[in-house]
């Protein structure tokens, strides 16, 4: 056998086992799973990425004078649950704007922790007809 | 209905150039095939090349032109164009014009054709016998280009989309469009991003676009090898174009890691975001690549693995184009372009480069026919029975290549000496391509997803998830890249090893502890076995800087002709060095310590704090700074606003303004967009920028004095805390000019304690001068905090207390600081310019 097939081999090996512990039950590198308020629920402190979007009937709660690493606001997903939100940082640029919000973090209780929040915005790189009839709207003179 | 005011013209010529320059590239592509196949008769050979060329050269032409017509499109405003009225406004300054031509997908793809035109010119005039099939793969690939811009639609499918399609083409329900004079009614475009009027942004895409573009050069070659059967000889022209490659896509990575870094405000140059990942994996490859054709070109070996290499770099590139392109990346990745409806149509651009090599090789009409239907049968099978045959058949492609070249050319039977370079080399050749196959399954999630329609999603600790894997490669790729060029090919004397070798490891030896025991790198986050991996990934970085410039003249004696490799490696080396130290040791220096935000009970322990409030000309405490928000400034033409930072060390030898801007409710986005800044020191980066400022509505104070009655030592609440009043000072001797006779200052001396555990003083004061009372009112920016003192009757005092928002104007901030990053971009140049050494020579050795 060549020496560069046994690297070979020890290299196979190991690329098995790192993929192994990829499976989701590891712990912060293990792969997550996208849930819905309901199913989020269930999986009380399980790291998830809950998808829904802001509530807008629900006030946003931040004030950077008082704390700028404090927002609360509460989410609705698809299916017309909601759930209050926590996020222990600034408050993203464009959050009421969003139409979907992707926060990744854990149930706790009643309300979602959260560490970071993935906004998909009507932006300009899609073309959503309401974003540009607006936009049109904006721009006519 | 007919129009007034449209520009019809411009739009009409450039989707018409957009068809020729399909059909030409299409017809040069066929010409050339006929051209390599009429094999030894000359003149039919010379008159189908000639033929070829001309088709070409209308498809260049054709592809320079559509690009001016899409600019001065952009640069008139021509905002009837979709395209133009979605990625742009009339505030763009000159430059940016460039970026909104490449902003979206369309124009991206145009930049990259028009390079492929330029390369494509560079081969007809130097490629010599090789023109043929060279150039064959490279019109094919231009024919695809030119599908995905098409924009026509086919038994109801679209193909392409065309970006010079009218707005009421793409919209014709807007009800703007009843208007016959729509287009003097728009007065602005929508604008471009902003993310992407930046100036990297002008100067990132068209390095990486070369750099995507350069790397069909050598997969030519490749498949162009396997046409002609001179199966060895290809790599003598291609591995110039392969070094050009490396370096190119090389700094056209880097640029977007700088763009991100500067523009981007997620505090960093790479978060293994799934569109970065995408570039930086065919670069591995190629470079990896890059190793395997040198081995080939001294000993004869690993010919297989160089094509494999070669032709994977070029199908990841196609296969990045997918996952940026097709939307499939949803939710992981930032900054992907928008689902233009074309997966199908991208899958089969990505397709065809994948059968095309086993396509190639297979000798004969029949056994080409075979490989032919067996592609055409998994297309079938993917679009009707399972999606999991869109990544079988591919897979299946590259297995039936290997299978089939190995029956053409035996592998080695004899194995490589332990002690040789070749053996080392293919060894990191090997490493490196791994390590490009595990960044690309993680980032290859999402197409898992819609395969088998599960729900995974991105580790939590996303980059934790990469490095972990990676650390281990710098390793292996650090302590590789410093011995490689001490071992000679075919056998190593061990004597003369060690002779070599001893010095630079010595120095590397020194440096590694110095660095490690007094360079303070305790990055503790995920336990010492992580740390102590870096300490050893920084040892083998050092050693790899050292090793190879001391290679410079232990080993080739100064020639700077011979230098490209140790050049390259030394600058790689360094990347690696400055990625190590600048990760390792990045700090959060905003951590809040301002006294400004207050405790949020059961919250409290998760509140880690990365930002920090400031009030516009209030000091602020920051670690070893303080910080001032001193002053801001407006652009003169959209509203982009520029806030610039004081920042003073405490001990008194640092004294810097940054100057961080934000875009402020920009054309129609509320909320703001930031930018960061950066104080560049030679060994590291103080990097910040807004996360939050005040809204301009709550700027009216409808907030009024609340009247206190209180004696000394009482106290008085207010939301945030309370105060105490702690003494009354009466002073009487006062000059009798201002004052008049019986004049009186009063001074209340004020205590204030907020619930965030902070204290103020504050000393309103009330003077009657002349008999008239005159406050005097204190304020605590940071508590937001107004006092006055009304009345003074002993050890009695009226204050008012008024809490408002009005009086602040304030901003709310994040700062890093990001040590040695600079080795990081230096590192970048020294490994471009080591590429281009080397590649000099290798141009200069084929002549």
């Amino acid at each position: 056998m060549k020496k560069s097939h046994v690297f070979f081999l020890v290299l196979i090996i190991a690329a098995i086992a790192v993929l192994i512990s990829l499976l989701p039950y590891g712990e912060s590198t293990a792969m997550s799973s996208y849930e819905t308020v309901y199913t989020a629920k269930e999986k009380e402190g399980k790291f998830v990425h809950l998808v829904a979007k802001l509530d807008t009937r629900q006030p946003v709660e931040y004030d950077a004078l008082k704390n700028p690493n404090y927002l609360s606001f509460t989410a609705v997903d698809s299916l017309g649950a909601t759930v209050k939100i926590v996020y222990h940082n600034a408050k993203p640029d464009n959050l009421e704007q969003s139409e979907r919000l992707v926060m990744k973090g854990r149930m706790k209780g009643e309300q979602f922790e959260c560490k970071e929040i993935l906004m998909k915005c009507p932006s300009k790189y899609t073309d959503d007809p309401n974003r540009m009839e607006q936009s049109i709207i904006n721009n006519t003179n | 209905m007919e129009y007034i005011g449209e520009h019809l013209m411009p739009g009409k010529m450039g989707h018409l150039l957009i068809i020729i320059s399909f059909v030409t590239s299409l017809f040069a592509a066929g010409a050339y095939l006929l051209s390599f196949r009429s094999g030894e008769n000359l003149a039919k050979q010379l008159s189908w090349k000639k033929l070829a060329r001309i088709f070409f050269f209308i498809d260049v032409v054709a592809f320079l032109a559509i690009f001016i017509i899409l600019y001065s499109l952009i640069a008139n405003h021509r905002y009837e164009y979709f395209y133009v009225y979605k990625n742009s406004g009339n505030d763009l300054e000159p430059k940016y014009i460039f970026s909104s031509l490449w902003s979206a997908s369309e124009g991206s793809f145009i930049l990259w054709a028009v390079w492929h035109a330029i390369l494509g010119m560079i081969l007809i005039f130097t490629s010599k016998k090789w023109e043929a099939p060279v150039m064959m793969v490279l019109s094919l690939m231009q024919a695809c280009l030119s599908t995905m811009l098409l924009g026509v639609y086919v038994a109801g499918v679209k193909i392409g989309s065309n970006p010079f399609v009218l707005f009421r083409e793409q919209m014709p329900d807007l009800p703007i469009f009843t208007y016959a004079d729509y287009v003097s009614k728009i007065a602005d475009g929508n604008g471009l991003n902003q993310l992407l009027q930046n100036y990297w942004m002008v100067i990132h895409p068209p390095v990486l676009f070369l750099g995507f573009a350069s790397v069909i050069v050598p997969f030519a070659f490749a498949i162009a090898g396997l046409m002609t059967k001179k199966l060895g000889e290809w790599t003598k022209p291609a591995l110039p174009w392969t070094l050009f490659s490396a370096a190119i896509l090389g700094v056209g990575v880097m640029m977007g890691a700088a763009w991100a870094y500067e523009s981007l405000s997620f505090g960093g140059y790479w978060a293994w975001d799934p569109v970065e990942n995408a570039s930086l994996v065919p670069w591995m490859v190629l470079v990896a690549g890059i190793h395997t054709v040198v081995i080939y070109k001294n000993t004869g070996r690993s010919l297989n693995s160089s094509f494999l290499l070669i032709l994977l770099s070029f199908i990841l590139i196609i296969y990045s184009t997918f996952l940026t392109r097709s939307g499939i990346l949803g939710e992981t990745s930032v900054h992907s372009f928008a689902d233009l409806g074309m997966n199908a149509q991208l899958y089969l651009f990505l397709y065809v480069f994948f059968w095309l090599p086993l396509f190639v090789l297979v000798n004969g009409i029949k056994k080409k026919l075979i490989v032919f239907g067996i592609s055409i049968a998994f297309l079938i099978l993917a679009n009707f029975v399972h999606p999991l045959f869109t990544v079988i058949a591919p897979l299946l492609a590259i297995v039936g290549f290997m299978w089939q070249f190995q029956m053409v050319v035996p592998s080695h039977k004899k194995e490589e000496e332990g002690s040789s370079r070749e053996f080392w080399m293919f060894i990191g050749s090997i490493v490196l391509f791994f390590s490009s196959l595990f960044i690309i399954g993680q980032t290859s999630l999402p197409v898992y997803n819609k395969i088998f329609g599960t729900k995974y999603a991105p580790a939590e600790d996303v980059e934790f998830s990469y490095n972990r894997i990676q650390i281990f490669i710098a390793i292996i790729i650090g302590s590789l890249t410093a011995v490689g060029q001490y071992f000679k090919y075919q056998k190593t004397v061990k004597k003369y090893f060690l002779k070599k070798i001893w010095v630079p490891a010595l120095i590397s030896l020194v440096f590694s502890t110095l660095i490690i025991v007094w360079g303070d790198i305790n990055y503790n986050k995920y336990g010492i076995g992580f740390l102590a991996s870096i300490w050893i990934a920084v040892a083998c970085s050092i050693f790899a800087v050292v090793a190879n410039f001391s290679y410079i003249w232990i080993g080739i004696k100064g020639s700077l002709k011979l230098s490209g490799p140790s050049v390259a490696h030394f600058g790689f080396g360094l990347m690696l060095f400055g990625i190590l130290i600048s990760s390792s040791k990045k700090e959060i220096l905003s951590y809040n310590t301002s006294g400004i935000s207050i405790n949020f009970g059961p919250d409290s322990k998760e509140n880690t704090g990365e930002n920090l409030t400031l009030v516009k000309g209030v000091r602020m405490d920051m670690g070893k700074y303080w910080v001032t928000y001193h002053s801001d400034s407006i652009h003169p033409k959209k509203s982009q606003w520029y806030y610039h930072i004081k920042f003073e060390s405490k001990d008194g030898k640092e004294n810097f303004t940054i100057t961080p801007d934000a875009f402020v409710n920009y054309q129609g986005n509320e909320g703001l967009m930031a930018n960061p800044d950066a104080k560049h020191y030679w060994n590291r980066d103080v990097f910040g920028y807004i996360t939050a400022m005040a809204d301009p509505e709550r700027n009216s104070d409808t907030a009024s004095f609340e009247k206190n009655i209180v004696k000394i030592g009482d106290s008085i609440f207010y939301s945030r805390g309370y105060i105490i009043l702690e003494d009354i000072v009466t002073n009487d001797n006062l000059p009798a000019e201002i004052f008049g006779p019986n004049g009186k200052l009063f001074e209340a001396k004020l205590k204030i304690v907020a619930t965030s555990g902070s204290h103020y003083t504050s000393v309103p004061r009330l003077a009657i001068a002349k008999e008239i009372a005159l406050a005097v009112p204190d304020t605590i920016m940071s508590e937001s905090l107004v006092f006055q003192l009304n009345k003074v009757e002993g050890t009695t005092a009226e204050i008012g207390v008024k809490e408002s928002n009005s009086v602040l104007q304030y901003i709310t901030l994040k700062v890093y600081k990001f040590p040695f990053i600079n080795v990081l971009w230096l590192g970048t140049i020294f490994m471009a310019v080591g590429f281009c050494i080397s590649m000099i020579r290798r141009v200069r050795l084929n002549k």
